[in-house]
Formats: structure tokens, sequence, C-alpha cells
């Protein structure tokens, strides 16, 4: 049976490259005593996939990874039990059944996906920025010079831009055990004490993908502003499908188990 | 409440694998700082991947950490990318658990798996802010981080004081109490030193206050003890160190003082003072199944070099092969038992999540029940998809099987250590190992599907020939034959066969410890003979040669068997900007010649000249349980080409027999009974007629060893540090 999983990833966790979670996630399952399947063939792994690797640096509250289990378990009780053997900065959220198939993979459904932008000690900009920011977005088109590791084509970033929000609240992620009492922990209070600067809402997945890093980027170069890679610690805080005209969080895809 | 990290976001995001820094494996221990008595930083002076597939540091750490008034963390030399920002930024060294500055603790303890990481443990104490000399350390005075390669000042005022530091050791070992004395718990950390390298401490003695000699779960308690009252007490840092030298095991280096004839060869070895032992007695761990283990491993998120569960099955080897250090200074071989073994394979796996498990010794098929062992961890394994690998296995019917039945044997290689290419030199070295051992053993691996094997040898060994050197490439060309004489429809295409060539270092400890050694150009020249000698062979193009750095292996011998005086050439060398030496990428044998010549340290002294039987070593005042005597005895028999059998077949009176245990006080007969079922060969193992233990030792797959036995940083456990 697929299960959805959902986590977070935050404080020194951010450290940790896609590879080495994805490791690291094999062991918490045979830690937590989870029996998964395993592909056929000549060498044998864990089937599992993740739908939208992050970056390192980058906190997230909402990592997906699509497991087959041999033996399936209530989503609560497989929630509790990887919570049990999580490290440290990793929370375990939520757990769902989804539809096999190829469609249903996650890295083949996102589209979306939303970011929280903090500045980092020492790289803020002055105040007043963010209407300045506000009239930049009011553009009809952005271009903006996309480098990849073969190419380099210019793309207009502004239709990509699916929301913004200069005054974001503070994040509040909770997990479906969050309510028992002791485990109910808000995995992102302890990594970011200052209030958030931006919320942005960016087009994500295979084709049109851009990262928060390229719009800030773009816009301190059009604003003259200093801008360096270190210059924000930003948090995913959601994955997206598209389901008709609206955006839905990739669990919502599963049923609770 | 935020984590705060000894280094700042940016610091991290711009240095290659930031995971490196972070103390969060899985498993950590992490204790409050003020609620213990006694910090202990532990040190694998070399890159965090390869400092974490150290058993020996985890053994320690899960062991240290069980006491409730210590704290232990972990230290790994920076990768070259942040050693350059810390000197930049002045960012003192830090332990990973609690990133506070290595400087802070108690205790510093570095491992000293390999010769060529000694410049790394300058880079550790530069980095931290230590003063590099342990007679630095006593008094009042500082020292910036990383000030060594920078300061000119610092400099020449380093470079004076090496020259004086065993006067100012005299005079104030004689007298402490001066008032510039630093109190106990005062100044910089004590440095301890233990390991494999410490049977020879006397090149990076005056870098060290401390070493710990022999195994590490004796005596450390002990020391700790003592910290602590003479911490109470209010002693100067000295005085810790003369009481310190009274615990059987610990040497002091400041309280001993060397003499050397006008030739340069020591003339004695004594120590300043009363109460100062002059022998210190190597520490061994009697009962296996009382020496602490660990239960929860650390897990690291970094894919490190031993990426995998180890369990130490038996400590020690019964084979006594006389270039082998390891086989020597582990005496007597001790087995824990297959009850706590199997124990302790459920505990680890269940509290790690590893997807592997690798036997550990230094010799697994000489463990007793090793049988009883794989039936056990396969049944655990399998249906969990846990691989079972097995370094240091002889080739046997019963060997082929196992690993059969737990691994893939398309992906997988044998590798056999003869050592010598000939019989003779085989004999000579001990390696009781027969041609017809090593092609039964090829052609059943074959036979099981196996089709690429590794040979492994060392060039440059004592009485060696041209002869011998050929033999290399003569024995390889018989073992593909082996493998062409299979029909055709029964093999899969051709066979490889790599060999790779190392350059013998002569050892202390050993009956080689007389050896003398060669220049780089006739190491060189060995090896091409080989690769000449292969190229003639029939089926050469089924057979690939390599060989090793013959500059490295020069100063591997001049550390291996230095004395005191070694050590400027090191700091010189560390202060040129050596560092890293065991990587290719940064070895630099220039920057070495140069430091030698500023030194005038005597390459030809250390590494050629003739050892007389009667010499004095600079590594004789340690009592490492197997006596001088029969090192010599066993040097003269290598000369005589003559074999000795080996510890489960009869006792040689070796020394280490004092211990009172292990293979020692075995029964024999008995333990030959238990041990080794008769496999499908019938090889009569147990039969003491047979003259000479037959030991292909191999090694499956990616556990790539340079002998056959397992090296040091393969993991021999609970070494000291």
């Amino acid at each position: 049976m697929r299960f959805r999983i959902r986590y977070s990833k935050q404080g020194l966790m951010k450290f940790i490259g896609h590879l080495d979670m994805m490791r690291y996630f094999q062991k918490t399952l045979r830690q937590a005593g989870i029996e998964v399947t395993f592909t056929e063939g000549m060498s044998p792994h864990m089937s599992m996939s993740y739908a939208f690797p992050l970056g390192v640096g980058m906190t997230s509250d909402s990592e997906y990874v699509d497991v087959d289990l041999d033996i399936p378990l209530a989503s609560r009780e497989l929630i509790r039990r990887l919570n049990l053997a999580a490290a440290e900065g990793v929370h375990f959220l939520d757990a769902r059944v989804i539809e096999p198939g190829k469609a249903n993979k996650g890295m083949n459904l996102v589209q979306r996906a939303d970011y929280t932008l903090y500045f980092r000690e020492g790289h803020e900009w002055e105040k007043g920025w963010k209407a300045d920011f506000a009239a930049w977005l009011n553009q009809d088109s952005i271009m903006v010079l996309k480098k990849s590791k073969k190419t380099e084509r210019e793309v207009n970033i502004r239709p990509l831009i699916f929301a913004f929000d200069p005054e974001p609240g503070m994040r509040c992620v909770r997990g479906i055990c969050d309510d028992e009492g002791e485990e109910g922990i808000d995995p992102t209070a302890s990594d970011y004490d200052a209030p958030p600067d931006l919320f942005l809402g960016l087009s994500a997945g295979s084709e049109n993908n851009i990262r928060p890093e390229l719009v800030m980027e773009a816009y301190a170069a059009s604003a003259g502003r200093e801008y360096s890679p270190y210059s924000f610690q930003i948090n995913r805080d959601e994955v997206y499908t598209k389901s008709g005209d609206r955006f839905i969080p990739l669990i919502e895809l599963g049923k609770t188990l | 409440m935020k984590k705060r990290l000894a280094l700042s976001d940016e610091i991290l995001l711009s240095v290659d694998k930031p995971e490196r820094y972070l103390g969060n494996e899985g498993n950590v221990i992490k204790k409050d700082p003020s609620s213990v008595d006694i910090s202990f930083a532990i040190c694998f002076p070399d890159v965090y991947e390869i400092g974490m597939s150290h058993l020996g540091i985890q053994i320690l750490y899960e062991m240290f950490n069980r006491r409730p008034d210590l704290a232990c963390e972990r230290v790994y030399s920076p990768w070259v990318d942040l050693d350059r920002i810390m000197r930049e930024k002045e960012i003192p060294l830090f332990a990973l658990e609690s990133q506070r500055p290595v400087r802070d603790f108690d205790f510093l303890g570095i491992t000293l798996q390999y010769e060529l990481c000694y410049t790394n443990i300058l880079q550790i104490l530069d980095l931290s802010g230590i003063p590099l000399y342990a007679s630095e350390r006593l008094y009042k005075k500082s020292c910036r981080p990383g000030s060594l390669r920078t300061d000119q000042t610092k400099r020449e005022e380093n470079s004076d004081k090496q020259g004086s530091s065993r006067e100012t050791s005299e005079r104030n070992g004689g007298k402490s109490g001066f008032s510039d004395c630093l109190l106990l718990g005062e100044g910089t950390p004590i440095v301890i030193g233990g390991g494999p390298c410490a049977y020879n401490p006397e090149p990076i003695a005056d870098f060290f206050d401390i070493f710990y000699i022999g195994e590490g779960e004796t005596v450390y308690d002990e020391l700790f003890d003592l910290y602590k009252s003479c911490r109470q007490e209010g002693v100067t840092r000295i005085e810790f160190l003369r009481r310190a030298a009274g615990i059987e095991g610990i040497y002091v280096p400041l309280l001993y003082r060397p003499d050397y004839h006008e030739d340069g060869r020591l003339k004695s070895f004594s120590p300043l003072m009363e109460g100062v032992p002059v022998r210190v007695k190597k520490q061994v761990m009697m009962n296996m199944d009382e020496a602490p283990y660990m239960d929860r491993p650390l897990v690291p998120f970094l894919r490190v070099t031993q990426d995998r569960v180890c369990l130490e099955v038996q400590r020690g080897c019964i084979r006594g092969c006389r270039f082998c250090q390891a086989g020597m200074i582990y005496r007597p071989t001790r087995i824990r038992s297959l009850e706590k073994l199997k124990k302790q394979a459920d505990l680890m796996l269940s509290s790690t999540g590893q997807d592997e498990i690798s036997l550990s010794s230094l010799s697994t098929s000489d463990y007793p029940y090793l049988p009883e062992l794989m039936d056990y961890l396969i049944d655990r394994c399998r249906p969990n998809h846990i691989n079972i690998s097995l370094p240091s296995l002889r080739i046997d019917a019963f060997s082929l099987d196992v690993m059969s039945k737990v691994q893939d044997v398309k992906k997988s290689s044998l590798t056999f250590a003869p050592e010598a290419g000939s019989q003779r030199l085989r004999d000579v070295i001990n390696k009781g190992l027969t041609e017809e051992v090593i092609l039964r053993g090829a052609g059943d691996a074959f036979r099981g599907g196996w089709n690429k094997v590794k040979l492994y040898f060392m060039l440059g060994q004592p009485t060696e020939t041209e002869e011998d050197r050929k033999a290399i490439a003569h024995l390889a060309e018989k073992i593909a034959e082996t493998y062409y004489e299979i029909p055709k429809d029964q093999r899969i295409g051709k066979c490889t066969i790599t060999i790779s060539t190392s350059f013998f270092v002569p050892k202390p400890f050993t009956p080689f410890q007389w050896a003398s050694m060669f220049t780089p150009g006739d190491y060189l020249g060995f090896a091409s003979t080989v690769n000449r000698e292969v190229k003639e062979m029939l089926n050469h193009k089924s057979i690939r040669y390599n060989w090793h750095e013959a500059y490295v292996t020069v100063l591997e011998g001049l550390f291996a068997r230095g004395d005191r005086r070694v050590s400027s050439c090191i700091a010189a060398a560390y202060r040129a900007g050596a560092l890293f030496d065991a990587w290719t990428e940064f070895w630099d044998w220039d920057r070495w010649v140069k430091a030698m010549e500023e030194t005038g340290t005597d390459l030809f002294f250390y590494t050629r000249r003739t050892r007389e039987e009667d010499e004095l070593f600079p590594w004789d005042f340690i009592d490492a349980g197997v006596s001088k005597a029969f090192l010599l005895k066993e040097w003269r028999r290598a000369h005589e080409e003559t074999v000795t059998p080996n510890c489960q077949q009869k006792c040689s009176g070796c020394g280490a027999a004092r211990y009172g245990g292990g293979v020692c006080v075995m029964p024999r007969k008995q333990e030959a009974d238990d041990a080794f079922p008769v496999s499908e060969h019938g090889s009569g193992r147990n039969d003491c007629a047979v003259p000479i233990e037959k030991a292909a030792c191999m090694v499956p797959g990616e556990a790539e060893t340079e002998t056959a036995c397992m090296v040091p940083e393969d993991g021999m456990g609970g070494e000291a540090l």
C-alpha cells in the first residue's frame, strides 16, 4: 500500500543534502520497525520516491515522500513511530494512502510551492523596500536570464509568481499527532525568532520551476540593492498540485487510514 | 531557543559538505557542559568521513559518556576549505556536540592510526590555540588559534622552544611549583595520544602530554579519577602529569630523557625522576565480553567510508606474519562470545537502521564460532535486506559458500593477500600460504561465479630478490590460467586479475623492526620489474598492475622508526604548509625534503642504515607484551626462511602469555575442535601435523584494504583512542 508522508525539515537538518536525506529516511524507517516493500530485481531497494528535492540551506514545513509498505499501518501509528525515531529537526506530520501509478507520483504532480523569506542578520534592506517590491511585481513582464547547467534562456517570470505577501504572519505547522500532549511540537517555532519578511507563491515542478532566490536576485538587480546567496533564510511552506482551478497541497490527494 | 553553531550559515553553506561540522548525527550524545566535571574532546586527525568510520573512537565515545561526570565530544580535521576560513577569521576549532572551543576542554585525545596524519595533529592543536609543544603548556602564556603559519614572531619563538623543550621539562619536572606554572585546568587541555602509532610515540612525543599505550578499555577511569582529585587539590599541570605517569600504561614524554651516541643512535632512555616507571606496560582488555561495546553507534548523514554497523568479533591475530604490527601488538588473541555478538548485532542494527553489518577482526576466519555466527546473521539480515560484509576471510569452501549467500557474486571481487610472490619469500615473512592453496581458492571462486580477483603484495621486504618480484607476475598468470581452464560455456567472459603492490615499511614491535628500507628510486625499480614481467605473461590482457607512491613510503618509514628528534621536521613541514599528507592531492615531497634539510633530519639514518641486533630502539621502553628476544628470534628465523607455527598450533613463547588469557590459555586441541568443523574440503585445519595453517586472507567487494588483514583505519576496536 502506498503512503504519502509529509514531514518538516528544520534547524540543522537544512544542511543535509537531498541524497543524504533519502538515505537517512531509509534508516529511520528501519529504526521505526516499519516494513517497507522492496523492489524486485538484481539490486532490491526500498520502493520510495520524493516529490520535490529541497536545496541545501532551505528549511521546509512540507516535504513529501511516497513509500510502499508491505504491512500497512494506520496513519497516526505510522507518524507516531516515525517521530520516535526521527532526528532532531525532522518532524513527521501526516501520512495518507494514495493511489499508485505514474500520474500520482509526487514529482509529476508538483505545480506550485510557497515560500517564506527571512533576512539573515546583516543583510536587511532599508525600510520601504516592500512597497518598491510590490511596484516591481506590478509589471506585465519581468524578463530574467535563467541559467541551467547547459542552457541559458530569457524567461518572463511574472506569470510564474502566483502570490506574494509583504507582511506575512508567523508560520504555524501542526501534524496529525500533535494534539496528543507531549508530541505536540510546533516544529517551526524553534528555528526562526524574527517575524518573516516576505511570502512568495511560485510556480514549481518539472516545467516552469522558479526558485525564490531567482526572484529576489532579479528584484535586487533591478532595484540596485545588495544581494548575496545568503541574504535570505528561506522556508518552503507547502507544495501544491492543481485540481481544476484550485491549488491543493499534495497530502490532500490521499486518504487518512 | 535557537541552536547556536560555531560556524555561521554563510560559512557552512560555502564549504564542501557542511554536514561534517554539525554534530547532529543519529544517536549523538549531548550533555550540558556545566553538568559534568570532565570534558573530553576525542579526535581523529583526518577528515570527517574517515574519522567517523573508526571503530575505536565509537567504542570509547560511548564508554566515556557512560560516566555521568564526563562529557565526551568528537573533533575531526576541518577540511582544507574550512581550515583556510578558520585561520582567516580566527575561529577556534570546536567540538561537534556542544560546538564549544576545544581549548576549553579538560582533555584532547587524539587517535594515532597512521603516520601520515602527523601534520594534521599539529593542525588540530594550532587551530585550537593550543601550543604545539607540551613543554609550552606548563606555563602562563597565550596562543592565538591558527597563528602558527601566519605570525612571524610566533614562528621564531616556537622554533627556539623546540630546541630547549627537553631542558625545560627537566628543570620543571624536578622541581614543581614554579610561580609561573599553570595549575591543572587553568591552561589548555591535557593532550593524549593513543592507537597503533603510539607504539613508537617518539617522533611526536614533544607534542603530547600523555600517551596511552594499549587498549583504551582499562585505565581511563583511573586517569579521570586522578584528574578530578588533582583539580580538587589544586595541583600544577606538571604535578598531575607526574602522578599520571604512575598509572600503568601511561607514558608522559616530558618525564623521560633520551641520550644519543655520537653517530646518532639512541644511547639511553630514562625517567627523569623517581616514581616514573622505566618501562611502560601495554594495556590489554582481557575479558572481551566485559569490554564495553557501543549499543547505539552514531549514524552519520554523510556517506562515510565505513557506512555500516561494525561488529568486532575478536581482537588480535594468531598468525604472526613478520611484517605485521597489528598481529604483534594486539596479542594475545581474544574472542568475544557468540551469545554476546548475537545480542550486540541485534542491538546495533535496530538502534541505527543501518542496512549493512560488517564483521571486524584481523582474521575473521580464525574466529571459532564463525559458522554459527553467520547462520544467525543470515537469518536475521536476509529478510530485512541487510547486507553482511566479511573482510579478512581466508578463501576456502566455507567462506565462498557464506559469501555467495550474503552478497551479489557478480558485483564483488575477491581479494587475496599473498604479500609475496614466491614461496621462499612467503616463508621469510611467515605468511603460511602456499601457491596450491591460493590456486585452489581462486579455482573454487571462479567456479562459484566470481571472475574478478585482486592480489595484494608488498615490495622491498627483507631478503627479496629480482626473482621474488617476478614471481608476483607468475602467480597472477597461474591464477588467470586457472580461470581459462574452466570450460568456456561455464565461465562469464574474461577474468580480471588486479595486482596491487605497496612498499614495505618496517614497523616497531615486529620481527622486521631491524630491516632496512630503500630509496624511492629503488622502489620504483622494483615496481617496474613487476610491471615488465606482467607484460611478458601469456594472459597479460587479463592482468592489471598498480603500485603505491614510493615517496610516501619513505616518509612513513621515517615516522615509523623515528626518534624524538624527528618532531622538529614534522613541525617544520607543517609550518611550510604540509597537511593531509595521506591525500595525494595535498602531498608534496619537496616540502618534506626542505623540512628535513632545514632541521638536519637524516633520512638515510632513519630508513636505510643497517640496524644491529643489539641496538637500543626509541620504542624499547614500551613493554608491548611480545619480548624483544622473541622478535629477534623471529628476525633470525626469517633469514633462515623458517616458518613459525601460529598461536593455535603451538605457543612460540612471544611473551604475551604473561597477560594470562585469550588464545594463550585456551586448550589448543579442544578449541581447534570447536573452532573448525571440517569444511567440504576436509582440509583438516585442526590437524597439527599439517605444518602451517593455510591462510589466504580475503577481502570481499568494496572493503578493500591494503593488506589482507584489516588495516587499523578499518577499525581495530577499543584501541586507546
